[in-house]
């Protein structure tokens, strides 16, 4: 049944939850003391067309999102089959969709800036 | 009834029937499913987001600028601060869910009780600090004046500091009527006035030398254009034809439109799951309180909603990121 894949010491359980509420937290504080103060060699640093900063806010987001699916959501504990099912599929999907319209939005940017017509007045 | 059994031959094997092999009840597979696809609809909404910002990525509100307000704290500017709160209160009702999840495993119901309850309250506590960063939003701060193309302009002095059109307007008597239902025969309800009119605001800039005016348009530094004192007039007066106060699914004082429609519809919808988050939650709460997981033997269905409270925080995660961060 389902819940023999999350049966560990109680003690044990718990300190896990608080460990990954500090994680949480401090990535938290990180990301907003960084968003304050906008560190210029960070915001003037470009990577891939993208500010380091944004690269390090989203990385940062994808560490939180894999903390909180695995501990508190307990991925950890279910069947590989079962976590790969919900994780790749989001994966692929999110993915796709994101490059898809990223890259169209874009376009839509360049074809506003390049065209004759003016939407500034 | 054992006479209409077929025996296959098959029973003990991978195929003969009765496997699981995910290990899951069907309950909680079920929600698993119901949130990859609810994760689905929020990465559209956040996708559809970061296509509206691409299209304009030169002229993007800044977040910063945007949500500057803490509560009992009037006038003092506190970028992010408010959210960042926010987003601890959600990410620790996550930590007293998958405690009460924790405490059902051992079948300790008072503990169950005792965290459903904390949960139930720190969802309480978002959505009233929501409903407070919405009243900021759709009232507005400094105002702003609209343009033909549907850009806006904003006041600044020379120092760059936001100036608030009531600083710059100079009242004009007699010159503004709101229509009201006893001054016409077919009356349609007309919009409300603004505080000050273009043309006072126009007055009082044209007498204040220190005011200029800053565009949508980021420069390099990925700060906004504040225009010289020329252009700033030829802006105002060519361009300005109406005055925008808060934001609301039309207009924007903070800059693009879109901006407005997106942090509706987005922290909106997030909102909601939200809401419907703590009413289901309420019910598990009493649920457990009338011992119904006791009888069953199992506080699974703790678990479940577990499962949808944790993920509700998931997403509050990556809206904090592209919302206010990014």
């Amino acid at each position: 049944m389902a819940h023999d894949t999350t049966h560990n010491d109680h003690g044990s359980a718990t300190k896990r939850i608080w460990i990954v509420f500090a994680i949480l937290s401090v990535v938290t504080i990180i990301e907003v003391i960084l968003g304050i103060i906008k560190p210029e060699f960070l915001t003037q640093t470009y990577l891939l067309a993208m500010r380091l900063l944004n690269w390090i806010f989203i990385i940062l987001t994808l560490y939180k999102a894999y903390y909180i699916a695995w501990a508190f959501m307990h991925l950890e504990h279910e069947t590989k089959g079962l976590r790969r099912a919900i994780v790749w599929t989001g994966v692929f999907l999110i993915s796709y969709l994101i490059f898809i319209l990223l890259t169209e939005g874009n376009y839509i940017y360049e074809v506003y800036k390049g065209g004759h017509m003016a939407w500034d007045f | 009834m054992e006479a209409t059994v077929v025996r296959t031959g098959t029973e003990g094997k991978t195929w003969g029937g009765g496997n699981e092999p995910l290990k899951a009840s069907y309950g909680k597979m079920m929600m698993w499913f119901f949130i990859l696809s609810d994760a689905l609809t929020f990465s559209g909404f956040l996708a559809a987001y970061g296509f509206s910002r691409f299209k304009f990525i030169d002229s993007w509100p800044i977040a910063d600028e945007v949500f500057t307000h803490f509560p009992f704290l009037h006038g003092v500017e506190a970028p992010m601060y408010y959210v960042a709160l926010m987003t601890f209160i959600l990410i620790f009702s996550s930590v007293t869910m998958v405690l009460a999840v924790d405490a059902g495993h051992h079948m300790k119901k008072g503990k169950v009780t005792f965290y459903m309850f904390l949960t139930i309250l720190g969802g309480l506590v978002f959505l009233g600090s929501q409903a407070w960063e919405w009243n900021t939003f759709i009232k507005g701060d400094y105002g702003a004046v609209k343009t033909t193309g549907g850009n806006i302009l904003q006041f600044v002095d020379t120092e760059g500091e936001r100036v608030a059109l009531s600083d710059v307007a100079i009242p004009i008597q007699g010159e503004r009527v709101e229509h009201e239902s006893n001054t016409g025969v077919w009356f349609e309800s007309g919009s409300d006035l603004p505080s000050y009119s273009l043309e006072e605001v126009k007055a009082g800039f044209m007498q204040n030398e220190n005011v200029l005016i800053r565009t949508q348009i980021l420069t390099e530094n990925g700060e906004k254009t504040v225009l010289s004192r020329e252009e700033s007039i030829a802006a105002l007066n060519n361009d300005g034809i109406g005055i925008v106060e808060g934001a609301n699914l039309v207009e924007n004082e903070y800059g693009h439109p879109l901006f407005a429609d997106f942090f509706f519809f987005i922290t909106g919808f997030h909102g909601f799951h939200v809401l419907s988050g703590v009413l289901i939650n309420i019910i598990i709460f009493f649920n457990v309180i009338i011992g119904t997981y006791e009888r069953r033997g199992s506080y699974e269905m703790v678990e479940k909603v577990g499962l949808y409270w944790h993920f509700v925080d998931l997403v509050w995660v990556f809206v904090f990121t592209f919302f206010y961060l990014v």
